[in-house]
Formats: C-alpha cells, structure tokens, sequence
C-alpha cells in the first residue's frame, strides 16, 4: 500500500508519511516490548504463586460450608460474585476501582517489609494524604490540570511521608517498635481527619465531609459510568517503580540488605538508623498518595469514613501476593473483586456482603498458613514444588 | 610426670562408668563432628571436655543429651546401653544439661522456674505454691546452692540464672550434669562461685562434665580432663598430673606449619594506631582496658588469647561497630575513633567478620550484591544519583569470580547456596579487592578444610606483601603462628605481651594467655 502511495504522492507527503509510519511502529514496538515484559513478570511470578492460588481455592471451599450451614447456596452466591465482578464492563471497572487503593497501601507494606518493618499504619498514613490531597484540591482554582494535579498528589505523598516518618524516627531514636507506633498514628489520623472534616472543613450539610474540590484537581474517570480513574496507572506505575527502586537502586539495595542481615548490613557501611528513617518515610508516602488518588479520582472529596480499611487490606494483600510488585496487582485484583462482587452478590442473591469479608479472611489464612497448604500440595503430587523451595 | 591414657578400653574400669560412649561419629554436611569418639565419665568424678571451638565438644554432649543422634556408636549410662532419642529420654536416664544460653521464663519466680513442668499441685489443677517452696528449699540446703527463691529471674545476676538452671537439671533428678561452657557468661567472681557449687554437687556423689577451652579453669576445677580436637579423642588426662602448656599443646595439637615468603619492607610506616582504647562488652562491663597497639604496613600482627579476652569487642571497635568509651583510633594519621562503618570502608578499613553468615555475607544476596556490599554506594557501582550500574557490578563480580576462584554456578546464586569455604572466599574477594590498607581478620580460616585453609592464609601474606597492615585474630595458635610478623597477646580486655614468634616459644605464649605472669 505504502509504496503505491509513494509513487503517486508528491515527496514531501511521502516523506511525512514515512515519519508517522515509522514514529508508530516505534510506539507499537515500544508498548509491545513493555507488555512482553510484563506478561514475562507475571509468567515468571505465577508459579510462585501456587500456595496464593491454592489457599484462595480452599477458602472458596471453607466459604461454601460457611454458605451451607448459614442456608445460602454457595453456587448462586459464588456465581453472583463473580459476575458482579467480572461479568460486564462495569463489574470489571468496580472491581478495578476497589483494587486500585489496595495496590497503594500493599505497595507502602511491601516497602517496609523489605527493610524488615511491620508498617501496619498504611491506613492512617492514607487518610492523611487523602486529606491533604482533599485540602490542596480545594484551596486552588485557577490552576491547570497538570499543575494542580500533581500538586495534589504530591500533597498526599507529602503528608503520608510523614506519617511514616514519626514512627520511623520514634524506631531510629528510641527503638519504639513500629508495629504499635504505626498502628497507633492510624487511629490519630483517623481522628484528626475527622475532626477536621466535621469542623474546619466540613461542607454546609448534615454530612461530615469537605466540599467538592476543583475541576482543575479531578483525576479523570477513565471507564464511565464506573467510578475507575486514572489513580489507577498511578498505582501501577508505582508498583514499577517500587519493583525498580527495590533491585536496582541503591536505595533498594541498601532497604533489603538491612531487612536480611542488618548485621552484616552495618559491617558493609549501611547506616541501619538511616535506612529504617528512609523505608518507613517511603512507605507513608505511598499510602499517602494512594489517599489522595483515591480523593482526587473516586470521591473528589473528604468524606468522613470513606476508607473501608484499604490501609489493612494492603497488608493482606501483600501478603497474598508474596510480597513483590507484580503479585500485589494481582492479588489486589482479586481483593478489588471480592468487594465489587459481594456487593452485587448482596444485590442480587441477598447473601449478606459479611461472607465477602469471611472469603477475604479466610484467603489471608490460608496464605499464612503456608505449612498445610505445603501439606496438600504434597497429598496432590505436587512433591516438585516442595523441592524447589 | 604425665600419664596420658588413650581412649580406656572397656575392661580397664571395674565399677561402671556413670558415662560411657564408645565409637561415636556424626557426621555433618562437609564436617565429621565426632569422629569414632570413646569417652568415659566415673561416677562422682567431674570430668572436663576440653577443645577449641568446633572440636565437637558440644556435638558429643548433644548427642548424650539426646538433642542429636549419633550416625555410629553405643552410649552406656551406668553400664546399661541407653537409647538416648530425645532430651526427655535423657531426663528419664538421669541426665541433666545446662546450655550457654539459658532455658528460663524471666517472669517467673525462682522457685517457679525451678518446678516448671512437675510442679507440686493441690487437687490436680491449682499450683500448691506452698509445698513448692518448701520443697525447693529443702532442695537447695542439700545441695548447698542459695537462691532468693521467691525473686524474679530477670531480677538476677547471670550467675544467679545460672544457678537456677542448675537446680532446675538437679530438680529433675539429674545424677549426671553437663555444663556447656558455664563460665563464658560469668565475671571472675560469679564463675569461682560456681566452682564452689560444682564442688558442692560432687560430694553429694553428682557426676559433673564440665565443657571448657578454658585451660587454666580445666585444671582449676576438674578431676579428669579429655582433650579433643577436630572431632577426635587426643587423650585423657588427670587433671593433677598436667598442665596448661601441655594441655594447649594437646588442644590446637602439632599441624603442617604453613611456611609462606614474606618480603621486609624498607621503611616502616605506621598505619593502623591505637591508643588507651577502651570498650564495653554487650553486658556493659568493661571489655576493652586501655589497649595500645601499631600496626605498621607490610605487617601482619596476630593477636593471641583465649576466646571472649576481648578479641570480639577489639575487632568491632576498630571496624567501627562498637561505641568506643575512651581512647584513640588512627587510620593512616586520620582520627577515626567516633568514625561510623561506612568512613572507615572509605578510609580503606576491610573487616573478615568472625561470623561469615552473620557479619560477613547477606545470605539472600546473590554472590554479585555481596561483592558490592560497602562500595555499593560509590563509583563505578552507583554512578548517577541512586541507581546501580548493574552492568558494571556483574563485570566486576565476574572478575572477582575468576581471580578468586569461587566456586558458584553464577553471579547470580544466592550466597546461602555456597559451601563454607566458598563463602569465605567470596568475604575476602569484597574486602580485598577494595585496595584496603588494613585488613581486620577475624577467625579466617574458622571452620574450613585444609585446601580453604591454605587459600585464605596465602591470600592474607600476599596482601601483606603488597603493603597492607593486617591485624589478625586467630584461637587457632598455628595460625598466628605461621603469619604473625609480630604476637600480641589478649588476657581479659588488655594486650599482656608483644612477642617476636622467633624468639618465643610455645609453651611461653599459652601461660600468656592463660593470664600467667611472666618476668
């Protein structure tokens, strides 16, 4: 075709033809090279999620019983969530909305975990940057897009940060553990944040929450008439990043060494007390703009509560997906669909949205229980994969 | 006179032993602990293990706990042939053990702790804390051993701890105790009461195995005393009839001496100083007592001495992983006393860890991000802000691979999946391919087979050679020995001696370092 063109066309059509031609196939080359790296990452990340899969079926087999006994059918009900979450275009954009805050806070987790911390706070570290992100929204008007947009979110990775940052002086300094500081910063962010949203910033009304921000701060909504925003390639570029700063930065490099052998990390010169500052500031300010994405993309406003506990989720959800990046987006699909679709199952089949909840629970379980998953594997046959670990 | 007796055959003991263990091997992945061990403890005898780390002294006494089973061998408790599966089996027997590291709930009383597990109840359910004080009471007067039975353990002295344990094992019905180096815990002070406890015990006719290499509290405290060394018997003999310059000889024994080519430099230039350094131990008493040295380039200093003198805490100080309380360190005329890890790699300090798997290597690290572990964070590795040049550091680790011969399959397996020996070269490739100009080696060869052996002390005269100033640390006397241009000798936290290795003999530095006074 292209050369038929050529010799009709005058040269210069030709020439320009040739450029947009090439600039495409560069682009296409591009976007295939990046979804063959992916799709290589989650090829090379599924099979080491075999105990992740397994545990998720034996709690869909737990939950049945729960179904049976409570007298639902566990088909009708099991059928109904699925097709709620994966049966149309907006199941599958509900789904992906509940995900998208959840890959944030087990993102934040991950980060943590990998320099040896339990940051269970990444749900107060969240409202805080959802807050900020709600403030920064509201305070400007006459802003571009593309200023007050990322000036928003940057506000909430601001305010997570340091979020994160107390617990992790209070843990350098004192040796307070951060398990209880983190968790404890939740319930102050909670506090304050509500405090705030049902005074200083509460919009006229009966309902606890700040006005609507800005148009100029909106994240698009990507899939209407679903609530899925553009915060969602924000998560997943993060989880590249996150994937990135881990194995080829030295920051990276230095978070992990002291999460294995802090010992043998301080006699290679890394500064414990800086690294732990450094790992838990990060963190915060992962859950922190998964906040305000959240704010920015979904609710466009604080509301009072409007975090179901997407900061606890996070921690099971890295666990479910075997603490890296690629698991976590696919194991905060599955935690997305579990909401999405038992809330249609609700809808639909009157089951109540606890047995969501119980399903959730009991995959993380499962997940934690790694010896009898281990145990059936083996009862299976499966002894190759008792060998390779 | 000293009469050695080699491995007793039966027949030679009319009365049953109260322990006997004949031909017992275990063997390890890449080490045999024990090999072909006989080993025989009288009844109302306390009797001495002796050995340098990694002898297989705690293995033996594990296995006759029963915490590990022998591959060969038989055990005789009291002439009866034992099988011995588990620590309750060996509780059954009549066996009683103390470990270095205590089996204490630190919340609970004395008495408590001293019950736990059998204690005296009313009815079946309710803890009848009356009898079971007086009971313990009654106990501890017997055995003469005072305890404030109703204090807390964490409210007590390790000594106290101690104690406890021992009654515990004694509470148990243990005619047969075993202390796994008791005093490596203790001041001074503590350990001369356990002496006196130990006593104690033998007049009330307890068998007691005291496990030591210790030599001078061997001789202090034991009737009988058998030597072990790389897993095998080198004799038995009676505590009155040796001492310790014979028993040191019999415990790091006569080995290949490694001779190697040392060149003399022309100047000597002063590159590591260390003056009035002083530091704490981990219990917070003081380790290091004004410690003075030099360490000039083209030297290797060795420091000779009996484990936990000190040696421990020296290293850390000047790698700086320890506080230092008092005192000064130079590098090459630069104070780095409050200096942190990361200046002194930087100056040019390199550390062999005593515990490659813990302080050496990250287990989990592949065999390239160990190699880079400490200049991770300069060029050629980091060279833009933060990112690493992963290409630069594969390269880097692929030479290091070559010129070091590691064995690994790739850059890219996990340190944890190397032998022993394997990872400690990977320790001395990183340390010694930073251009170091004092090399801190701690225990190098700890654990390795003759070939690895070979390899490390070979690479540390050829560093050396090249000009750097090596301090070396080393339980193993031969090893000092072999490599030391000088012998400084280490008794509890202060440098008792500098020594010419030519003009000193062996006998003279074992009496050094079991804190003998000479002229």
């Amino acid at each position: 075709m292209i050369r038929t063109t050529r010799r009709l066309l005058p040269r210069k059509i030709t020439i320009i033809v040739e450029r947009y031609v090439a600039k495409w196939k560069a682009l296409v080359g591009l976007t295939r090279r990046l979804l063959l790296r992916l799709s290589a990452e989650l090829k090379a990340t599924l099979p080491k999620m075999l105990p992740q899969i397994i545990a998720i079926l034996l709690a869909f087999l737990v939950g049945a019983v729960v179904l049976i006994i409570t007298g639902y059918s566990p088909l009708d009900a099991y059928e109904a969530l699925l097709s709620g979450a994966f049966g149309d275009i907006f199941g599958i954009g509900q789904t992906l909305t509940q995900a998208t805050p959840i890959i944030f806070t087990a993102l934040a987790f991950l980060f943590a975990y990998k320099c040896g911390l339990f940051n269970i706070g990444a749900e107060g570290q969240f409202l805080v940057g959802a807050f900020a992100a709600a403030v920064v929204g509201i305070s400007f008007n006459e802003l571009p897009v593309f200023v007050h947009v990322p000036m928003a979110l940057a506000a909430g990775a601001v305010a997570g940060a340091c979020w994160g940052f107390i617990p992790a002086v209070l843990k350098a300094r004192l040796g307070a553990h951060e398990v209880i500081t983190t968790m404890m910063l939740s319930y102050v962010a909670l506090y304050v944040t509500g405090y705030m949203v049902n005074y200083p910033f509460k919009a006229p009304g009966w309902v606890a929450q700040t006005v609507l921000i800005s148009n100029s701060a909106e994240l698009p909504r990507i899939l209407q008439p679903t609530q899925l925003s553009a915060s969602i390639f924000v998560a997943v570029l993060l989880a590249g990043l996150t994937h990135y700063t881990l194995q080829k930065t030295t920051i990276g490099y230095e978070v992990r060494a002291i999460g294995l052998n802090p010992s043998a990390a301080e006699s290679g010169g890394i500064s414990i007390k800086k690294g732990i500052i450094l790992a838990l500031t990060i963190s915060g300010a992962m859950a922190g703009l998964g906040g305000a994405g959240e704010i920015l993309g979904v609710h466009r406003r604080f509301i009072e509560g409007f975090s179901p506990g997407y900061g606890w989720d996070g921690l099971a959800v890295a666990l479910v997906g075997g603490l890296n990046p690629a698991g976590i987006l696919l194991a905060s699909v599955l935690f997305g669909a579990l909401r999405s679709g038992g809330m249609a199952m609700t809808r639909t089949t009157h089951v109540p949205l606890d047995v969501a909840i119980i399903l959730q629970a009991l995959v993380v379980l499962f997940v934690a229980a790694p010896k009898l998953v281990k145990y059936l594997l083996k009862k299976g046959g499966l002894k190759w994969w008792n060998s390779s670990t | 006179m000293t009469r050695k007796v080699k491995s007793p055959p039966p027949f030679f003991i009319r009365v049953n032993p109260a322990i006997e263990m004949r031909g017992i091997t275990k063997k390890f992945p890449g080490v045999i602990a024990n090999d072909k061990i006989d080993f025989a403890v009288k009844k109302g005898e306390i009797h001495g293990l002796l050995g340098e780390n990694g002898a297989g002294k705690t293995v033996l006494m594990n296995i006759l706990y029963g915490l590990y089973k022998a591959d060969e061998g038989r055990i005789l408790i009291d002439g009866k042939e034992a099988e011995i599966e588990s620590p309750s089996a060996a509780i059954e027997l009549g066996i009683g053990m103390v470990h270095q590291h205590f089996m204490v709930v630190p919340s609970l009383t004395v008495a408590e702790n001293i019950v736990l597990g059998n204690a005296p109840t009313k009815n079946k359910v309710l803890l009848d804390m009356g009898k079971t004080l007086n009971s313990v009471k009654e106990f501890c007067d017997r055995y003469k051993l005072e305890v404030d039975l109703k204090a807390p353990i964490y409210s007590l002295p390790v000594g106290v701890q101690q104690r406890v344990e021992i009654l515990k094992a004694l509470y148990r019905g243990a005619d047969i105790l075993i202390l796994d180096e008791p005093t490596s815990v203790l001041t001074p002070q503590e350990a001369e009461e356990l002496f006196k406890a130990i006593r104690a015990l033998k007049e009330q006719g307890k068998t007691v195995v005291f496990i030591s290499h210790k030599l001078r509290e061997v001789l202090a405290i034991c009737d009988k005393v058998t030597v072990l060394r790389r897993g095998r018997v080198v004799g038995t003999v009676k505590a009155g009839e040796t001492n310790t310059s014979e028993l040191a000889k019999m415990m790091v024994g006569r080995e290949v001496f490694f001779t190697f080519n040392k060149k003399q430099p022309e100047v000597k230039r002063i590159v590591l100083k260390v003056e009035n350094l002083e530091a704490l131990g981990d219990r917070g008493l003081l380790a290091l007592r004004s410690v003075s040295f030099d360490v000039f380039a083209y030297e290797i200093l060795g420091i000779a001495g009996v484990e936990g003198n000190g040696q421990t805490e020296l290293v850390e100080a000047l790698t700086g992983l320890r506080k230092v309380k008092a005192g000064d360190i130079q590098l090459d005329g630069i104070d780095v006393t409050q200096a942190p890890p990361s200046k002194r790699i930087q100056l040019g300090t390199s550390h062999v860890p005593e515990d490659r798997q813990k302080r050496g290597l990250i287990m989990d690290f592949s065999v390239m991000e160990n190699l880079i572990l400490g200049s991770h964070n300069r060029p050629p590795f980091a060279t833009s802000l933060i990112r690493i040049n992963i290409e630069e550091a594969s390269n880097y680790a692929r030479k290091l691979i070559e010129e070091f011969s590691i064995k690994t399959p790739d850059k890219d397996t996990p340190a944890r999946h190397l032998s022993g020996g394997t990872q400690q070269r990977l320790v001395l490739a990183r340390e010694f391919s930073r251009n170091p100009k004092l090399i801190v080696a701690s225990q190098p060869t700890r654990g390795l087979d003759v070939g690895a052996t070979e390899f490390v002390r070979e690479k540390l005269v050829d560093m050396r050679n090249h000009g750097c100033a090596i301090l070396l640390i080393s339980a193993d006397l031969d090893e000092i020995w072999a490599l030391s241009d000088r012998i400084a000798v280490m008794y509890e936290g202060k440098i008792v001696a500098v020594k010419d290795p030519e003009k000193t003999s062996e006998a003279e530095l074992g009496l050094l370092m079991a804190g003998a006074k000479l002229g």
